[in-house]
């Protein structure tokens, strides 16, 4: 039986889930965990007790130097990515109420991969600064593309999506044909695009990677929160958002605006990592049930959670090697989606 | 006196035109109940008076204001629109869905006030649907989760209430469930309920005043008692019939003719 807590002051009233309240709390323990775990995991295995130590300043150079410089940027990198992608297919998921899509299946996290490409080969003069500016402006041209392709009369869900695959495909081809057949491309570059289209989050700083992507998130997640009440009634279907008092079309386009854009940053960081914007929220829901206040922040948690872990294998599975941390996201997402093809074959 | 009023409206979808010039009134207070044959248009006019459909032409004036120049919110606090095979994301369980109806109330801050428990409450209770209250909507039978969106409209606590052929699927016992709710809030809360209704013998019974649709244009409104007979019927539906008294109700009752097996003479030979 789902308990509920009622929170009541002079200018504010919430009713929250206990469930989803436990979830919560659990999820955000199981993130602290892995953190730790992340952060002490490696071609020099740390203990958590050191991990922590190192923290909060309590060790010696070389550790301190690993933890603070090497490994933790990178788990951190994993969290703020991870949940980004999270809430980005959370909320894309209630704008299209299709559960069978994610800002990667319909072309956006393409988009900002093709921004980024364009940005690796035609102005890696600039400084990289500029990268995920190029690549949240890859996003939302993309999104832009969508819409207006999509757009007659407002915009229904499903050619969203119809056109969103389309466009997915189109920004993937466009983006290898521009890799191969720039002329003077080194190999190098070529590589590094290649990777980056793979989705990876090696070799991250504090400085370039975690302080550039720091105010998007700031602002965007708990904007997304805010909106997940416009989000609730739009599920009940248009007509009826509409009889309570909703404006549908301009809350869609802001809805909208959030995804992208969450999408758009966490892949100028992180590459094209696929399907934790699919698998999260639909673990989120399955937790918490498909009301919005919950699943936005269980997503964001899964979606840390899961990207820890990709990332956790792709570097510690093939030592020496470092695996794009995408490629453990498709193994696990792939399979998903199938699943979820299956699954909703009948209905 | 009318609660709602539409004065010259002029209604297309796409290019087809539905209405043109088209004026009418809803009684307050009352049951009204538009009728007519599929594809007539009753359903994108009841969905024009909630303002979910804009006219070209016209406007639409509820409680004296005009709808288009009234905020979203504030026509959602006076009037409440359930449209035809709402569909409830899975999982969703009944007070969730109940809660919705109080999103014009809500902002970000104010997310449960006193009032809104009171109203869901009530809304459970009038539509006795607290026992289902942490069931997900979806794993309801037809009739409960009919109830379960009433309850949400009624959440919504508006004098005026628009429903979209609430009875449409459901087996006759759920449907008259449905529409003695619907009586019920008319009589004790003194309600306005427009309803579309397929079933012309349940209109008549329920319904003060019914609009009778053909072609994009009202044919004839009334009392039931006054307007429904023979020649309504066959202008409006193209259905040769007989209509009788209802024995129960006193209400008019339309027997169609056609094929079908004859067990006796009939008692009301015409």
């Amino acid at each position: 039986m789902n308990r509920w807590l009622t929170l009541r002051g002079a200018k504010h009233s919430f009713h929250i889930s206990g469930r989803t309240l436990s979830v919560i709390v659990l999820l955000l323990i199981g993130n602290m965990i892995a953190m730790t775990l992340c952060t002490g995991l490696g071609s020099t295995p740390i203990s958590p007790v050191n991990v922590i130590k190192a923290i909060f300043g309590q060790s010696d150079a070389t550790t301190s130097m690993i933890i603070l410089n090497l490994r933790l940027p990178r788990v951190v990198i994993a969290v703020m990515v991870g949940s980004m992608l999270a809430v980005s297919g959370a909320l894309l998921q209630g704008i299209v109420r299709n559960p069978l899509t994610s800002p990667d299946i319909i072309g956006i996290t393409g988009g900002a991969a093709l921004g980024t490409v364009v940005f690796i080969i035609y102005f890696s003069h600039l400084s990289i600064q500029f990268m995920p500016v190029s690549s949240i402006i890859g996003a939302f041209s993309a999104a832009a593309l969508i819409y207006l392709f999509a757009y007659r009369h407002g915009i229904t869900p499903l050619r969203l999506v119809l056109i969103g695959i389309g466009m997915a495909t189109a920004m993937t081809a466009v983006t290898y044909m521009l890799i191969l057949s720039a002329q003077f491309t080194p190999t190098a570059v070529a590589v590094k695009a290649f990777t980056f289209m793979t989705g990876t989050i090696y070799g991250t700083s504090w400085e370039r990677d975690v302080l550039t992507l720091l105010p998007w998130l700031v602002v965007l997640m708990p904007l997304a929160f805010v909106y997940a009440r416009h989000l609730n009634v739009q599920e009940l279907g248009d007509e009826v958002a509409a009889g309570v008092g909703s404006r549908v079309q301009s809350q869609r386009t802001m809805l909208l605006i959030i995804s992208v854009a969450l999408a758009g940053a966490a892949a100028s960081i992180g590459g094209t990592i696929g399907f934790i914007g699919l698998m999260a929220p639909h673990i989120a829901r399955r937790l918490v049930g498909p009301a919005y206040g919950g699943v936005i922040p269980v997503s964001a948690l899964i979606g840390s959670l899961v990207l820890m872990l990709a990332d956790l294998i792709a570097r510690t599975a093939f030592i020496p090697l470092d695996i794009p941390a995408g490629v453990f996201t498709a193994a696990i997402g792939a399979p998903f989606f199938i699943y979820l093809l299956f699954r909703h074959r009948s209905s | 006196m009318s609660v709602i009023q539409a004065d010259h409206l002029t209604l297309s979808y796409g290019k087809k035109p539905v209405f043109a010039d088209l004026n009418l009134r809803i009684p307050k207070g009352k049951i009204t109940v538009f009728i007519g044959s599929n594809g007539s248009g009753k359903s994108t006019l009841l969905r024009s008076l909630a303002r979910l459909i804009k006219p070209q032409q016209g406007t639409i004036i509820l409680d004296g204001e005009s709808i288009a120049k009234l905020p979203t919110k504030e026509v959602a606090r006076r009037l409440a629109i359930l449209p035809q095979g709402p569909v409830a994301p899975e999982g969703l369980t009944v007070l969730q869905l109940v809660k919705q109806g109080r999103y014009p109330y809500q902002s970000f801050l104010q997310q449960w006030s006193a009032e809104d428990e009171k109203m869901v409450k009530q809304a459970l209770e009038v539509t006795r649907m607290e026992e289902f209250s942490n069931r997900p909507v979806d794993s309801l039978s037809g009739g409960q989760r009919q109830r379960a969106w009433i309850a949400m409209t009624l959440a919504q606590n508006t004098p005026t209430i628009l429903l979209d052929e609430p009875t449409t699927y459901l087996d006759m016992t759920h449907q008259i469930e449905i529409l003695d709710l619907l009586y019920d809030l008319n009589e004790q809360e003194n309600r306005t309920i427009v309803m579309v209704l397929h079933d012309i013998n349940l209109a008549c019974r329920y319904a003060h005043h019914v609009i009778a649709v053909k072609e994009g244009e009202i044919y004839a409104s009334g009392a039931p008692e006054e307007i429904v007979n023979e020649k309504l019927i066959k202008q409006v539906f193209n259905m040769e019939c007989q209509v009788t008294v209802d024995p129960i109700f006193g209400t008019p009752l339309c027997i169609p003719y056609g094929k079908g097996r004859k067990v006796r003479t009939p008692v009301f030979s015409g």
